[in-house]
Protein backbone atom coordinates (compact mmCIF):
# COMPACT_ATOMS: atom_id res chain seq x y z
CA UNK A 1 0.00 0.00 0.00
CA UNK A 2 1.23 3.46 -0.89
CA UNK A 3 0.37 6.20 1.58
CA UNK A 4 -0.60 9.54 0.05
CA UNK A 5 -1.17 12.75 1.99
CA UNK A 6 -3.41 15.27 0.26
CA UNK A 7 -3.71 19.02 0.92
CA UNK A 8 -6.76 20.21 2.86
CA UNK A 9 -8.87 21.30 -0.10
CA UNK A 10 -8.36 18.06 -2.00
CA UNK A 11 -9.24 16.04 1.09
CA UNK A 12 -12.56 17.85 1.36
CA UNK A 13 -13.12 17.50 -2.36
CA UNK A 14 -12.46 13.74 -2.34
CA UNK A 15 -14.13 13.37 1.07
CA UNK A 16 -11.22 11.51 2.62
CA UNK A 17 -9.09 11.82 5.74
CA UNK A 18 -5.64 13.33 5.68
CA UNK A 19 -3.96 10.19 4.41
CA UNK A 20 -5.23 7.72 1.83
CA UNK A 21 -3.80 4.32 1.04
CA UNK A 22 -3.84 3.02 -2.50
CA UNK A 23 -2.55 0.05 -4.38
CA UNK A 24 -0.03 1.03 -7.02
CA UNK A 25 1.33 -1.46 -9.49
CA UNK A 26 5.11 -1.22 -9.83
CA UNK A 27 7.10 0.69 -10.78
CA UNK A 28 6.04 3.22 -8.15
CA UNK A 29 6.55 6.68 -9.60
CA UNK A 30 4.86 10.06 -9.32
CA UNK A 31 2.96 9.22 -12.46
CA UNK A 32 1.78 5.78 -11.33
CA UNK A 33 0.72 7.11 -7.92
CA UNK A 34 -1.34 9.84 -9.52
CA UNK A 35 -2.86 7.38 -11.99
CA UNK A 36 -3.99 5.16 -9.14
CA UNK A 37 -5.15 8.10 -7.03
CA UNK A 38 -7.28 9.52 -9.84
CA UNK A 39 -8.72 6.09 -10.64
CA UNK A 40 -9.84 5.76 -7.04
CA UNK A 41 -11.02 9.36 -6.71
CA UNK A 42 -12.01 10.64 -10.17
CA UNK A 43 -12.99 14.03 -8.78
CA UNK A 44 -9.28 14.69 -8.31
CA UNK A 45 -8.60 14.43 -12.04
CA UNK A 46 -7.36 17.80 -13.23
CA UNK A 47 -6.76 19.13 -9.73
CA UNK A 48 -3.18 17.88 -9.31
CA UNK A 49 -2.09 17.76 -12.93
CA UNK A 50 -3.56 19.04 -16.14
CA UNK A 51 -6.27 16.89 -17.72
CA UNK A 52 -4.55 16.73 -21.08
CA UNK A 53 -0.84 17.43 -20.69
CA UNK A 54 -0.62 15.67 -17.29
CA UNK A 55 1.79 18.38 -16.18
CA UNK A 56 1.82 19.21 -12.48
CA UNK A 57 -0.28 22.23 -11.60
CA UNK A 58 2.07 25.14 -10.89
CA UNK A 59 1.20 25.65 -7.22
CA UNK A 60 1.45 22.01 -6.13
CA UNK A 61 4.54 20.19 -4.95
CA UNK A 62 5.43 16.51 -4.50
CA UNK A 63 7.53 15.60 -1.47
CA UNK A 64 8.70 12.27 -0.03
CA UNK A 65 11.38 11.33 2.45
CA UNK A 66 12.27 15.00 2.89
CA UNK A 67 13.04 15.31 -0.81
CA UNK A 68 11.30 17.42 -3.43
CA UNK A 69 10.18 15.36 -6.43
CA UNK A 70 8.13 18.14 -8.01
CA UNK A 71 10.50 18.69 -10.88
CA UNK A 72 11.75 15.15 -11.28
CA UNK A 73 10.60 13.18 -14.33
CA UNK A 74 7.15 11.78 -13.52
CA UNK A 75 8.28 8.27 -14.35
CA UNK A 76 11.33 8.36 -12.07
CA UNK A 77 11.34 5.70 -9.35
CA UNK A 78 10.44 6.89 -5.84
CA UNK A 79 12.37 5.87 -2.71
CA UNK A 80 11.93 2.38 -1.26
CA UNK A 81 10.39 3.88 1.88
CA UNK A 82 7.49 5.18 -0.21
CA UNK A 83 7.15 1.90 -2.08
CA UNK A 84 7.03 -0.06 1.19
CA UNK A 85 4.60 2.34 2.79
CA UNK A 86 7.02 3.36 5.51
CA UNK A 87 6.92 6.97 4.36
CA UNK A 88 4.01 8.80 2.74
CA UNK A 89 4.01 10.55 -0.61
CA UNK A 90 3.08 14.16 0.11
CA UNK A 91 1.07 16.38 -2.24
CA UNK A 92 1.48 19.92 -0.94
CA UNK A 93 -0.09 23.23 -1.85
CA UNK A 94 2.76 25.64 -2.45
CA UNK A 95 2.93 28.89 -0.57
CA UNK A 96 1.28 31.26 -2.98
CA UNK A 97 -0.61 33.88 -1.03
CA UNK A 98 -4.33 34.47 -1.25
CA UNK B 1 -46.22 31.87 -0.17
CA UNK B 2 -43.25 32.46 -2.39
CA UNK B 3 -39.69 32.42 -1.17
CA UNK B 4 -36.50 33.97 -2.44
CA UNK B 5 -33.15 32.24 -2.51
CA UNK B 6 -29.95 34.14 -3.24
CA UNK B 7 -26.94 32.22 -4.50
CA UNK B 8 -23.88 34.20 -3.54
CA UNK B 9 -20.41 33.39 -4.84
CA UNK B 10 -17.45 34.93 -3.04
CA UNK B 11 -13.67 34.83 -3.13
CA UNK B 12 -13.67 32.32 -0.28
CA UNK B 13 -16.79 30.21 -0.58
CA UNK B 14 -20.48 30.22 -1.46
CA UNK B 15 -23.40 31.36 0.66
CA UNK B 16 -27.11 30.77 0.26
CA UNK B 17 -29.48 33.37 1.64
CA UNK B 18 -33.18 32.58 1.93
CA UNK B 19 -36.24 34.57 2.91
CA UNK B 20 -40.00 34.45 2.54
CA UNK B 21 -41.86 36.75 0.19
CA UNK B 22 -41.63 39.70 2.57
CA UNK B 23 -37.85 39.57 2.17
CA UNK B 24 -37.20 41.04 5.58
CA UNK B 25 -35.67 38.19 7.56
CA UNK B 26 -32.95 36.14 5.94
CA UNK B 27 -31.34 32.83 6.80
CA UNK B 28 -27.69 32.47 5.87
CA UNK B 29 -26.21 29.11 4.91
CA UNK B 30 -22.51 28.67 4.31
CA UNK B 31 -19.73 28.89 3.61
CA UNK B 32 -20.10 26.11 1.09
CA UNK B 33 -16.78 25.06 -0.47
CA UNK B 34 -14.99 27.18 2.11
CA UNK B 35 -11.75 28.66 0.93
CA UNK B 36 -12.46 28.21 -2.79
CA UNK B 37 -13.22 30.98 -5.23
CA UNK B 38 -16.88 30.55 -6.15
CA UNK B 39 -17.24 32.51 -9.34
CA UNK B 40 -20.89 31.80 -10.01
CA UNK B 41 -23.85 29.69 -8.93
CA UNK B 42 -27.09 29.47 -10.85
CA UNK B 43 -30.23 27.38 -10.62
CA UNK B 44 -32.07 25.74 -13.47
CA UNK B 45 -35.21 27.63 -14.51
CA UNK B 46 -36.75 24.23 -15.23
CA UNK B 47 -35.93 22.85 -11.78
CA UNK B 48 -34.89 25.54 -9.29
CA UNK B 49 -33.54 22.99 -6.82
CA UNK B 50 -31.00 21.95 -9.43
CA UNK B 51 -28.13 24.38 -8.93
CA UNK B 52 -24.76 24.46 -10.63
CA UNK B 53 -21.68 26.09 -9.12
CA UNK B 54 -18.28 27.01 -10.47
CA UNK B 55 -15.66 26.22 -7.83
CA UNK B 56 -12.16 27.28 -8.77
CA UNK B 57 -8.70 27.72 -7.35
CA UNK B 58 -5.31 28.88 -8.47
CA UNK B 59 -3.90 25.75 -6.88
CA UNK B 60 -6.34 23.05 -7.92
CA UNK B 61 -8.09 24.30 -11.04
CA UNK B 62 -11.73 24.03 -11.99
CA UNK B 63 -14.47 21.99 -10.31
CA UNK B 64 -18.14 22.00 -11.28
CA UNK B 65 -20.56 21.20 -8.48
CA UNK B 66 -24.22 20.34 -8.73
CA UNK B 67 -26.95 20.28 -6.11
CA UNK B 68 -30.35 18.68 -6.59
CA UNK B 69 -31.83 19.81 -3.30
CA UNK B 70 -31.54 23.57 -3.46
CA UNK B 71 -27.98 23.77 -2.20
CA UNK B 72 -28.19 21.54 0.87
CA UNK B 73 -25.89 18.87 -0.59
CA UNK B 74 -23.52 18.95 -3.53
CA UNK B 75 -21.82 16.50 -5.86
CA UNK B 76 -19.23 16.94 -8.57
CA UNK B 77 -21.10 15.37 -11.53
CA UNK B 78 -19.27 12.34 -12.74
CA UNK B 79 -16.74 12.74 -9.98
CA UNK B 80 -17.78 9.73 -7.96
CA UNK B 81 -16.08 6.37 -8.03
CA UNK B 82 -17.56 5.23 -11.31
CA UNK B 83 -15.84 3.10 -13.88
CA UNK B 84 -16.29 2.15 -17.49
CA UNK B 85 -16.78 -1.52 -18.42
CA UNK B 86 -13.02 -1.60 -19.02
CA UNK B 87 -12.41 -0.53 -15.43
CA UNK B 88 -11.21 3.00 -16.18
CA UNK B 89 -12.53 6.07 -14.33
CA UNK B 90 -15.60 7.44 -16.02
CA UNK B 91 -15.64 10.86 -14.40
CA UNK B 92 -14.96 13.69 -16.81
CA UNK B 93 -16.88 16.36 -14.96
CA UNK B 94 -14.24 19.00 -14.66
CA UNK B 95 -12.60 18.53 -18.00
CA UNK B 96 -12.78 21.64 -20.17
CA UNK B 97 -10.73 21.07 -23.29
CA UNK B 98 -10.78 23.33 -26.32
CA UNK B 99 -11.97 21.61 -29.48
CA UNK B 100 -9.73 20.94 -32.44
CA UNK B 101 -6.78 23.12 -33.33
CA UNK B 102 -6.43 25.34 -30.29
CA UNK B 103 -5.12 28.36 -32.17
CA UNK B 104 -4.03 31.65 -30.71
CA UNK B 105 -5.30 35.01 -29.61
CA UNK B 106 -3.54 38.32 -29.24
CA UNK B 107 -1.30 38.64 -26.18
CA UNK B 108 -0.47 41.73 -24.17
CA UNK B 109 2.64 42.39 -26.22
CA UNK B 110 0.80 42.08 -29.53
CA UNK B 111 2.12 38.61 -30.31
CA UNK B 112 -0.13 35.58 -30.69
CA UNK B 113 -0.66 33.36 -27.66
CA UNK B 114 -2.31 29.92 -27.40
CA UNK B 115 -5.66 29.56 -25.70
CA UNK B 116 -5.27 28.22 -22.15
CA UNK B 117 -8.23 27.16 -20.03
CA UNK B 118 -8.20 28.84 -16.60
CA UNK B 119 -11.65 28.79 -15.03
CA UNK B 120 -15.41 29.03 -15.51
CA UNK B 121 -16.75 32.50 -14.83
CA UNK B 122 -20.43 31.97 -15.55
CA UNK B 123 -22.89 29.08 -15.71
CA UNK B 124 -26.15 29.43 -17.61
CA UNK B 125 -28.57 26.52 -17.27
CA UNK B 126 -30.97 25.86 -20.12
CA UNK B 127 -34.41 27.40 -19.79
CA UNK B 128 -36.08 24.02 -20.27
CA UNK B 129 -33.69 21.16 -19.44
CA UNK B 130 -31.96 20.90 -16.04
CA UNK B 131 -29.20 18.73 -17.52
CA UNK B 132 -28.20 21.23 -20.18
CA UNK B 133 -25.92 24.06 -19.09
CA UNK B 134 -23.63 26.53 -20.82
CA UNK B 135 -20.36 27.56 -19.21
CA UNK B 136 -18.47 30.76 -19.98
CA UNK B 137 -14.75 30.20 -19.62
CA UNK B 138 -11.46 32.06 -19.37
CA UNK B 139 -9.64 32.02 -21.84
CA UNK B 140 -12.74 33.06 -23.67
CA UNK B 141 -14.85 30.12 -24.79
CA UNK B 142 -18.28 28.67 -24.27
CA UNK B 143 -18.80 25.06 -23.27
CA UNK B 144 -22.02 23.03 -23.10
CA UNK B 145 -23.08 19.99 -21.16
CA UNK B 146 -26.19 17.97 -21.96
CA UNK B 147 -25.64 15.33 -19.27
CA UNK B 148 -25.92 17.40 -16.14
CA UNK B 149 -22.30 18.45 -15.97
CA UNK B 150 -20.60 15.09 -16.41
CA UNK B 151 -19.01 16.07 -19.71
CA UNK B 152 -18.46 19.43 -21.40
CA UNK B 153 -17.97 20.21 -25.06
CA UNK B 154 -16.77 23.51 -26.45
CA UNK B 155 -18.88 25.41 -28.98
CA UNK B 156 -15.71 26.22 -30.82
CA UNK B 157 -17.29 28.36 -33.51
CA UNK B 158 -17.08 31.28 -31.11
CA UNK B 159 -13.32 31.40 -31.39
CA UNK B 160 -13.71 31.74 -35.15
CA UNK B 161 -15.40 35.11 -34.66
CA UNK B 162 -12.08 36.94 -35.04
CA UNK B 163 -10.69 35.25 -31.95
CA UNK B 164 -7.15 35.83 -33.15
CA UNK B 165 -7.75 39.56 -32.55
CA UNK B 166 -9.06 39.22 -28.99
CA UNK B 167 -6.67 40.46 -26.35
CA UNK B 168 -7.10 39.99 -22.60
CA UNK B 169 -7.70 43.03 -20.43
CA UNK B 170 -6.42 43.39 -16.91
CA UNK B 171 -9.19 41.14 -15.59
CA UNK B 172 -8.49 38.34 -18.03
CA UNK B 173 -10.28 37.28 -21.20
CA UNK B 174 -13.43 35.45 -20.21
CA UNK B 175 -16.94 34.74 -21.41
CA UNK B 176 -18.72 36.28 -18.44
CA UNK B 177 -22.23 36.78 -19.81
CA UNK B 178 -24.47 34.20 -21.47
CA UNK B 179 -28.07 35.07 -22.34
CA UNK B 180 -30.45 32.50 -23.79
CA UNK B 181 -33.26 33.81 -25.97
CA UNK B 182 -36.52 32.46 -24.50
CA UNK B 183 -38.30 32.75 -27.85
CA UNK B 184 -35.61 31.28 -30.09
CA UNK B 185 -33.71 28.27 -28.82
CA UNK B 186 -31.00 28.81 -31.42
CA UNK B 187 -30.17 32.36 -30.38
CA UNK B 188 -27.60 33.00 -27.65
CA UNK B 189 -25.81 36.20 -26.71
CA UNK B 190 -22.45 36.21 -24.96
CA UNK B 191 -20.00 38.90 -23.88
CA UNK B 192 -16.25 38.90 -23.37
CA UNK B 193 -14.27 41.63 -21.63
CA UNK B 194 -11.91 43.37 -24.04
CA UNK B 195 -13.36 41.42 -26.99
CA UNK B 196 -17.02 42.42 -27.16
CA UNK B 197 -20.48 40.97 -27.58
CA UNK B 198 -21.32 38.07 -29.89
CA UNK B 199 -24.46 36.29 -31.06
CA UNK B 200 -25.28 32.93 -32.50
CA UNK B 201 -28.48 32.24 -34.41
CA UNK B 202 -27.80 28.56 -35.01
CA UNK B 203 -27.46 27.14 -31.54
CA UNK B 204 -23.78 27.90 -31.17
CA UNK B 205 -22.30 26.60 -34.41
CA UNK B 206 -21.42 30.03 -35.75
CA UNK B 207 -21.10 33.38 -34.03
CA UNK B 208 -20.80 36.96 -35.15
CA UNK B 209 -19.61 40.08 -33.35
CA UNK B 210 -22.45 42.46 -32.47
CA UNK B 211 -20.56 45.59 -31.52
CA UNK B 212 -21.67 48.18 -34.05
CA UNK B 213 -22.26 51.50 -32.37
CA UNK B 214 -19.91 50.85 -29.47
CA UNK B 215 -17.25 53.52 -29.10
CA UNK B 216 -13.98 52.87 -27.32
CA UNK B 217 -11.91 55.72 -28.65
CA UNK B 218 -9.23 55.56 -25.97
CA UNK B 219 -8.74 51.81 -26.05
CA UNK B 220 -9.47 51.21 -29.75
CA UNK B 221 -8.21 53.83 -32.18
CA UNK B 222 -10.19 52.23 -35.03
CA UNK B 223 -13.75 53.62 -34.75
CA UNK B 224 -15.07 50.73 -36.83
CA UNK B 225 -13.37 47.97 -34.84
CA UNK B 226 -15.59 44.89 -34.94
CA UNK B 227 -14.02 43.35 -31.84
CA UNK B 228 -11.95 44.58 -28.92
CA UNK B 229 -14.68 46.46 -27.06
CA UNK B 230 -14.73 45.90 -23.33
CA UNK B 231 -18.28 44.78 -22.65
CA UNK B 232 -18.82 44.37 -18.93
CA UNK B 233 -22.36 43.02 -18.90
CA UNK B 234 -25.49 42.59 -21.00
CA UNK B 235 -29.04 42.25 -19.71
CA UNK B 236 -32.31 41.33 -21.37
CA UNK B 237 -35.94 41.15 -20.30
CA UNK B 238 -37.42 37.77 -21.29
CA UNK B 239 -40.52 39.37 -22.77
CA UNK B 240 -38.40 41.31 -25.30
CA UNK B 241 -35.42 39.21 -26.27
CA UNK B 242 -34.39 41.56 -29.05
CA UNK B 243 -33.88 44.48 -26.67
CA UNK B 244 -30.52 44.40 -24.94
CA UNK B 245 -28.94 46.68 -22.36
CA UNK B 246 -25.18 46.86 -21.90
CA UNK B 247 -22.81 48.23 -19.30
CA UNK B 248 -19.61 48.73 -21.20
CA UNK B 249 -16.22 49.61 -19.70
CA UNK B 250 -17.37 53.17 -20.23
CA UNK B 251 -20.90 53.89 -21.52
CA UNK B 252 -24.29 52.36 -20.91
CA UNK B 253 -25.80 51.19 -24.20
CA UNK B 254 -28.98 49.69 -25.58
CA UNK B 255 -29.90 47.81 -28.71
CA UNK B 256 -33.40 47.33 -30.10
CA UNK B 257 -32.40 44.90 -32.81
CA UNK B 258 -30.68 42.01 -31.04
CA UNK B 259 -27.33 43.73 -30.93
CA UNK B 260 -27.06 44.66 -34.61
CA UNK B 261 -26.77 48.32 -33.61
CA UNK B 262 -26.15 49.96 -30.24
CA UNK B 263 -26.79 53.48 -29.02
CA UNK B 264 -25.61 55.18 -25.88
CA UNK B 265 -28.10 55.79 -23.06
CA UNK B 266 -25.74 56.97 -20.32
CA UNK B 267 -27.67 60.25 -20.03
CA UNK B 268 -27.28 61.94 -16.66
CA UNK B 269 -25.34 59.22 -14.85
CA UNK B 270 -22.57 60.64 -12.63
CA UNK B 271 -20.20 58.15 -14.28
CA UNK B 272 -20.99 55.78 -17.09
CA UNK B 273 -18.28 53.34 -16.01
CA UNK B 274 -19.49 50.29 -14.12
CA UNK B 275 -19.93 46.56 -14.19
CA UNK B 276 -23.45 45.14 -13.62
CA UNK B 277 -26.68 46.05 -15.37
CA UNK B 278 -30.05 44.51 -14.55
CA UNK B 279 -33.63 44.73 -15.80
CA UNK B 280 -36.72 44.96 -13.59
CA UNK B 281 -38.67 41.69 -13.59
CA UNK B 282 -41.99 43.26 -14.60
CA UNK B 283 -41.03 46.52 -16.32
CA UNK B 284 -38.89 45.88 -19.42
CA UNK B 285 -37.88 49.53 -19.69
CA UNK B 286 -36.73 49.81 -16.07
CA UNK B 287 -33.02 49.14 -15.74
CA UNK B 288 -30.41 49.44 -13.00
CA UNK B 289 -26.68 50.18 -12.94
CA UNK B 290 -24.13 50.95 -10.24
CA UNK B 291 -21.86 53.78 -11.43
CA UNK B 292 -18.18 53.43 -10.59
CA UNK B 293 -15.86 56.40 -10.64
CA UNK B 294 -13.48 55.30 -13.39
CA UNK B 295 -11.41 52.52 -14.89
CA UNK B 296 -8.58 53.62 -12.62
CA UNK B 297 -10.63 53.99 -9.45
CA UNK B 298 -13.01 51.07 -9.01
CA UNK B 299 -15.27 52.54 -6.35
CA UNK B 300 -18.40 54.70 -6.32
CA UNK B 301 -18.06 58.42 -7.09
CA UNK B 302 -17.72 60.59 -3.98
CA UNK B 303 -17.71 57.55 -1.68
CA UNK B 304 -21.50 57.23 -2.12
CA UNK B 305 -22.90 53.82 -3.01
CA UNK B 306 -25.77 54.59 -5.35
CA UNK B 307 -27.81 52.37 -7.60
CA UNK B 308 -29.17 54.28 -10.55
CA UNK B 309 -32.54 53.40 -12.04
CA UNK B 310 -33.94 54.41 -15.38
CA UNK B 311 -37.63 53.86 -16.05
CA UNK B 312 -37.26 54.89 -19.65
CA UNK B 313 -34.78 52.33 -20.87
CA UNK B 314 -31.87 54.67 -20.31
CA UNK B 315 -30.89 58.33 -20.68
CA UNK B 316 -32.90 59.53 -17.67
CA UNK B 317 -31.59 58.15 -14.42
CA UNK B 318 -32.44 58.60 -10.76
CA UNK B 319 -30.17 57.84 -7.83
CA UNK B 320 -31.43 55.24 -5.35
CA UNK B 321 -29.73 55.89 -2.03
CA UNK B 322 -32.12 55.01 0.78
CA UNK B 323 -30.41 52.49 3.00
CA UNK B 324 -27.10 52.58 1.12
CA UNK B 325 -23.94 54.17 2.60
CA UNK B 326 -23.61 57.74 1.42
CA UNK B 327 -20.16 58.49 2.69
CA UNK B 328 -16.80 56.77 2.94
CA UNK B 329 -17.87 53.83 0.79
CA UNK B 330 -15.18 52.48 -1.50
CA UNK B 331 -16.40 49.07 -2.58
CA UNK B 332 -17.01 47.78 -6.08
CA UNK B 333 -19.92 45.78 -7.47
CA UNK B 334 -18.77 43.18 -9.96
CA UNK B 335 -20.51 42.27 -13.21
CA UNK B 336 -22.28 39.10 -12.05
CA UNK B 337 -23.16 40.47 -8.62
CA UNK B 338 -26.60 41.98 -9.28
CA UNK B 339 -29.86 40.15 -9.73
CA UNK B 340 -33.63 40.60 -9.56
CA UNK B 341 -36.36 38.35 -8.21
CA UNK B 342 -39.76 38.15 -9.87
CA UNK B 343 -42.04 38.82 -6.92
CA UNK B 344 -44.40 41.76 -6.75
CA UNK B 345 -42.94 44.25 -6.09
CA UNK B 346 -39.72 43.23 -7.78
CA UNK B 347 -36.75 42.59 -5.51
CA UNK B 348 -33.23 43.71 -6.39
CA UNK B 349 -29.98 42.43 -4.87
CA UNK B 350 -26.32 43.17 -5.25
CA UNK B 351 -23.09 42.16 -3.55
CA UNK B 352 -19.94 44.19 -3.05
CA UNK B 353 -16.24 43.54 -2.93
CA UNK B 354 -16.50 44.59 0.72
CA UNK B 355 -18.63 41.54 1.48
CA UNK B 356 -22.03 43.18 1.82
CA UNK B 357 -25.14 41.90 0.10
CA UNK B 358 -27.84 44.54 -0.15
CA UNK B 359 -31.46 43.82 -0.96
CA UNK B 360 -34.45 45.89 -1.95
CA UNK B 361 -37.99 44.54 -1.74
CA UNK B 362 -39.51 47.56 -3.46
CA UNK B 363 -37.86 47.79 -6.85
CA UNK B 364 -34.88 49.73 -5.55
CA UNK B 365 -36.66 52.50 -3.64
CA UNK B 366 -35.05 51.37 -0.39
CA UNK B 367 -32.25 48.99 0.52
CA UNK B 368 -31.12 46.96 3.49
CA UNK B 369 -27.94 45.00 4.10
CA UNK B 370 -28.77 41.29 4.23
CA UNK B 371 -25.23 40.37 5.29
CA UNK B 372 -22.34 42.71 5.89
CA UNK B 373 -19.18 40.70 6.36
CA UNK B 374 -18.82 38.03 3.70
CA UNK B 375 -15.65 37.64 1.65
CA UNK B 376 -15.56 39.76 -1.50
CA UNK B 377 -18.71 38.98 -3.47
CA UNK B 378 -18.19 37.75 -7.03
CA UNK B 379 -21.75 36.89 -7.99
CA UNK B 380 -25.36 37.08 -6.82
CA UNK B 381 -28.23 35.17 -8.39
CA UNK B 382 -31.81 35.50 -7.15
CA UNK B 383 -34.22 32.60 -7.41
CA UNK B 384 -37.94 33.08 -6.92
CA UNK B 385 -39.41 29.90 -5.47
CA UNK B 386 -43.16 29.48 -5.77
Amino acid sequence: MIRVVLPFHLRTLARVESEVQIDVAPPVTVSSILDALEARYPVLRGTIRDHVTLRRRPFLRFFACKEDFSNEPPDAALPDAVVSGTEPFLIIGAMAGG
Amino acid sequence: MSNVRLLVGTKKGAFILTADGKRQNWDVSGPHFAGWEMYHLKGSPADPNCIYASQTSGWFGQIIQRSDDGGKTWEAPGGGVTTTPEGMPAGESNKFVYEGEVGTHKWYDGTQHPWEFKRVWHLEPSLTDPNTVYAGAEDAAIFKTVDGGKTWKELSGLRSAKGHLWQPGAGGMAVHTIILDPKDVNRIYIAISAAGAFRTDDGGKTWKPINRGLKSQYELPDPDAEVGHCVHRIAMHPSRPGVLFMQKHWDVMRSDNAGDQWSEVSGNLPSDFGFPIEVHAHEPETIYVVPIKSDSEHFPPDGKLRVYRSRSGGNEWEALTKGLPQKDCYVNVLRDAMSADSLEPCGLYFGTTGGQVYGSADGGDSWNPIVRDLPAVLSVEAQTLR
